[in-house]
């Protein structure tokens, strides 16, 4: 690193967690001040978190100090108070560390030329985080505007393991692109990779359960597995997962050891003082979710259990390597599958983990919202020149192959909001100048611009107050609302009673009775890896590779083979048969939750077409079933890729995903303003207003840059639909149809899955129905209808039959 | 919908001035009137060959627009299009517009020429335009045909703006009410009628107008305890009372 950085060249620095990878990357800015003592910003750091930021700096504080070094180092986030961050800009430090929107906030203030002239080294932890998503378009582009203010600057990316090392290249480079010539720019620097990790299944005494997360029958196991270590990590996979095994492991919680709870919905309080109780060592437990995932390294971890299978292998790896962070000695590991799917998926994910086979994802090009904000903000530092910025936009990787038209349409927006009509060109935001330079219109538009920045978005959420008590935590707003006063619910690791909301908060005491509503939080799903699922598919076509797994397994595995087939490893199986007066299908296509849901959604819409009566489908993430009324026979033409046109397109623009995304769209755009506390619109009248302009755009203007960014955003977002698609493709004419008399072995956990699944949105108009209908009938029973009203419109109700 | 199919029924809704029947609408009779609640939130009299709606706010994208907001022009053309939908399929020989027809003051001026040209048209297909000034168009803007009046009242109705306290028989926009009802886990918030036998408040009907919940506090004292509430939902319109309402806030 320091070589690199005594020739001024760019690295990216790609180390397991713990390796020491942050100071390396501050290493050389530390030499180079010390021997040439400067004034003026030198060095800047960017981290994903804001408390990662802030940690830095105190550990930087320490060398410096006791090496007296003439070094100023401070950090600057959200939280930083308005005088210290006005003296940042006038007396900056040496080293800032700050977060992707700060930056972009500093970026655009008139003198950020001069803020930034004198700085030599920008470096940005976590990039694995970074690139890729919204944030990192952002930072990309504030990354291009820092070289063209200073040429000098080097760039220090800091990754942990990654799949494709050449992807973060490119997006460090200053050109935009890595592609193994000469004029590459980046250096890549591997860190020692530590012991191999050692990594093992639980075992369980108890019967694998054959659906379900949850993993309850091994906590009894997991909870002998604390007790024998010093601290031990409990990964999950949602935060309603995290909030259950917690409670669980305290029932089994005879030594009354100190465990604790830690995921995003928790007050930062709170999970500051998790955090710090696991630093002193105080804790021998900590369930998580991946809030955990990043930052904060804890050398103290001896063992980390994951619950429930981990849906990728290179979160698996990131996470094992939350264990142990020494070098010279192995992380230990140990998976705990909570079904019997998942005893394949771990196995899997175990197998790539010893391959060091991980999955990547591919990239995606910067987001058209993104851009737009940022040109405004460019407009807000300093006029500037059209064919100038598009220069510099190009050369960040993420918009590398923007084409010039499509920058002008973004510019376009920026200026008039680029509306067909032309209805705003007297309304301009930037203002062309006569030397040819775009200005911003007055300063109201830089306010809108400073009081808007940044790509996150959210659900809006509500306090959760204990008896006008401590804030426990946050949770989304809908949750709240679908709650009546008395209901309970498991929050923060208690069972809550909802008193109400007061205040823009949910009001709770502690206690009640009655089954707890568990908070179902949005977002906490992941699909699995493309990667994980092709070797789930080999494992179960290969009698071989069973050795190892669990005898009830195995023996779940030789039925099916008995009384049905195996799935064989590239084509698709397809069993039918009747159950309880209906007509099952189950497909078994390994292709993650997300994409079974949109085949569910697909099949059901073209079984409508042919009279088969669909009644409804449940996915997994292993298979999707669908039950009807009759059967289908022919699979080829039920199976046809041809169901991705119309019928997908139709139902994308209807989906409420694509409401959810146009409105982050438009926030991220700044069409509609964000929310800031004491302000009186609800999350409720964003998400309103922006189906309002969606619905008015959708039909008036359906080329505008808008909805090009939410289709594309949709796009990136529903892998899915491509996986889908790979899918069909991949199984035209490999289709074995077993048709059987009753249901088979493999079929049986999808079937378990049905009813626990919530009633999906497609089902609301019966739901309004029925409420109406029943409360007619309440009140005039001689009006009651002559059959239920839901059987006049027939729509795909997900997840509802009683068996 | 059959419940309410069933009730429509029992008031023949072709009756009248030609007000074409529709399923998706739900019937009430209110003080002796037979009204029809339509599910794109405009309200039928058709004894009296009349369709009103309420709170279009024509030109509202291009307010926010004046202000450095570039919300989408297209809401005039949107709001018109259903409107001009409504009428040629009802054929009103009057219609009622409730006030806050136009954003503000200067919402001509900054109207398209095609919009402008569309709602000349739709006043002269019309044999009695009604304006009903709102305090957002305290004085509508000259030139596109019909009359203005504060209030109108005919037979045992009056149609007005602001809903007044303790008037019986009114008929009013400018809350722009909006319910929502908690349903099986899930929660359905749209825009709604709301009557309690003596007012009957309009949804808004322009396509940027959104919704204010009736059990807000600024409902208090308009409407009486039992009211009842009908919502416009995916093209229909579902009955409601008030005690199956859930709030958008505690008070």
């Amino acid at each position: 690193m320091v070589e690199a950085a005594e020739r001024g060249e760019s690295a990216l620095l790609i180390a397991p967690t713990g390796g020491g990878k942050t100071l390396a990357g501050f290493l050389p800015s530390l030499i180079e001040l010390a021997e040439r003592p400067r004034e003026g910003l030198h060095t800047l750091y960017i981290s994903p978190l804001k408390a990662l930021a802030v940690d830095i700096q105190r550990n930087l504080e320490q060398p410096i100090a006791e090496m007296r070094l003439p070094i100023r180092a401070e950090n600057r986030t959200g939280d930083t108070p308005e005088a210290k961050r006005r003296r940042q800009r006038t007396h900056p430090p040496h080293m800032l560390m700050t977060t992707p929107e700060s930056l972009a906030l500093l970026l655009s203030y008139t003198d950020a030329d001069k803020l930034f002239r004198t700085l030599r080294c920008v470096i940005v932890d976590e990039l694995h985080a970074l690139a890729g998503s919204k944030r990192g378009d952002l930072l990309a582009l504030g990354l291009a505007r820092l070289s063209r203010l200073a040429p000098a600057a080097r760039r220090v990316g800091l990754s942990a393991t990654v799949s494709e090392p050449e992807r973060l290249l490119a997006w460090l480079s200053r050109r935009g692109r890595h592609d193994g010539s000469d004029s590459d720019d980046v250096r890549l620097v591997l860190g020692r990779s530590g012991a191999q990790a050692e990594v093992e299944i639980l075992t369980s005494q108890e019967r694998v359960p054959w659906a379900g997360h949850m993993a309850m029958h091994a906590m009894k196991e997991i909870y002998e597995r604390v007790r024998r270590q010093r601290t031990t990590l409990l990964f999950v996979n949602t935060r309603a997962q995290a909030e259950l095994v917690f409670q669980a492991l305290w029932r089994v919680n005879d030594d009354n050891l100190p465990i604790a709870l830690h995921h995003g919905s928790l007050a930062v309080e709170q999970r500051r003082k998790v955090e710090g109780a696991m630093a002193r060592g105080e804790l021998r437990a900590v369930v998580a979710t991946s809030s955990l995932d990043l930052g904060i390294d804890w050398a103290a971890v001896d063992l980390v259990v994951q619950i429930g299978a981990p849906k990728g292998s290179s979160r698996l790896v990131q996470r094992i390597g939350r264990a142990n962070h020494r070098l010279d000695e192995p992380s230990r590991a140990l998976l705990v599958p909570a079904n019997r799917f998942e005893v394949l998926e771990c196995r899997a994910a175990l197998e790539a983990v010893h391959d060091l086979t991980l999955d990547g994802e591919a990239p995606r090009p910067g987001g058209l919202d993104v851009l737009s904000q940022h040109l405004l903000g460019m407009a807000c530092a300093a006029p500037f020149l059209p064919d100038e910025l598009y220069e510099e936009v190009v050369s960040a990787a993420p918009y590398a192959a923007m084409t010039r038209d499509e920058f002008d349409d973004v510019l376009d927006f920026v200026t008039t909001g680029g509306y067909a009509l032309g209805a705003y060109d007297r309304f301009q935001r930037l203002k062309l100048r006569e030397d040819g330079r775009m200005a911003v219109a007055g300063p109201a538009v830089a306010r809108q611009y400073r009081m808007n920045v940044g790509t996150i978005t959210q659900e809006a959420l509500l306090r959760v107050r204990l008896n006008r008590g401590p804030v426990l935590g946050e949770v989304e707003e809908y949750f709240i609302q679908g709650l009546t006063p008395g209901d309970t619910f498991l929050f923060a690791g208690q069972l809550l009673k909802f008193l109400g909301v007061r205040e823009m908060e949910a009001q709770v005491a502690k206690g009640g009775t009655g089954d707890p509503k568990v908070p179902a939080y949005a977002g906490g799903r992941l699909p699995l890896s493309t990667h994980l699922a092709e070797r789930v598919r080999a494992m179960l076509a290969d009698p071989r590779q069973w050795d190892g797994l669990p005898e009830d397994v195995q023996e779940w595995l030789r039925l099916q083979r008995y009384r049905s087939v195996l799935p064989n490893r590239d084509g698709l199986l397809v069993e039918t048969f009747p159950k309880a007066g209906k007509q099952f299908l189950v497909a078994y296509a390994f292709e993650g939750r997300n994409a079974h849901q949109t085949l569910g959604m697909l099949l059901t819409r073209r079984m409508e077409r042919v009279g088969l009566g669909p009644l409804g489908f449940v996915a997994t993430d292993y298979v999707l079933a669908v039950w009807s009324l009759r059967s289908p026979t022919d699979m080829d033409a039920l199976f046809d890729q041809d169901m991705l046109g119309d019928d997908l397109e139709a139902w994308m623009d209807e989906s409420s995903m694509l409401r959810r995304t146009f409105r982050n769209v438009a926030l991220i755009a700044g069409v509609i303003d964000r929310r800031h506390p004491g302000q009186e619109k609800t999350g409720r009248q964003v998400t309103f207003s922006s189906d309002l302009i969606y619905d008015v755009l959708r039909k008036h203007d359906p080329g505008h840059v808008l909805l090009r960014a939410t289709r594309a955003d949709a796009a990136g977002g529903l892998t899915d639909i491509r996986r889908l698609s790979d899918f069909l493709a991949r199984v035209r004419g490999r289709i074995t149809h077993k048709n059987l008399d009753r249901i088979s072995p493999l079929a049986v956990p999808v079937i378990l899955e049905i009813g626990r699944e919530r009633v999906d949105g497609s089902a609301t108009d019966e739901l309004l129905a029925a409420a109406e209908a029943e409360l007619l009938a309440e009140a005039m029973p001689e009006l009651a209808p002559p059959r239920p009203a839901k059987l006049e419109t027939w729509r795909p109700q997900q997840g509802r039959l009683s068996l | 919908m059959i419940a309410g199919k069933r009730m429509l029924s029992a008031s023949p809704q072709t009756l009248g001035s030609g007000c074409q029947g529709d399923d998706s609408r739900a019937a009430l009779t209110f003080l002796g009137a037979e009204l029809l609640a339509d599910p794109s939130g405009a309200l039928l009299w058709p004894a009296e060959g009349i369709l009103a709606v309420a709170d279009l706010h024509l030109e509202k994208g291009s307010a926010f627009a004046a202000r450095g907001r570039m919300l989408p022009p297209y809401d005039t053309r949107a709001t018109l299009n259903r409107l001009a939908g409504l009428i040629a399929t009802a054929r009103p020989a009057r219609v009622l517009c409730l006030g806050d027809s136009f954003h503000d003051r200067r919402a001509a001026e900054r109207m398209d020429a095609a919009d402008v040209a569309r709602l000349r048209a739709l006043t002269d297909s019309v044999a009695d335009w009604v304006w009903i000034t709102g305090n957002h168009d305290p004085e509508p803007p000259q030139g596109f045909g019909g009359r203005v009046v504060e209030e109108l009242s005919i037979g045992p109705l009056t149609f007005r703006h602001e809903a007044e306290p303790g008037a019986v028989g009114e008929l009013s926009g400018h809350l722009h009410p909006a319910a929502a009802v908690a349903l099986a886990g899930r929660r359905v918030r749209e825009r709604c009628f709301a009557h309690d036998g003596a007012k009957l408040i309009l949804p808004a009907f322009g396509s940027f107008t959104g919704g204010l919940n009736v059990l807000d506090a600024a409902f208090d004292g308009l409407l009486a305890p039992g009211f009842e509430v009908l919502m416009t939902a995916r093209g229909r319109v579902y009955r409601f009372p008030c005690a199956r309402l859930s709030p958008d806030r505690a008070r």
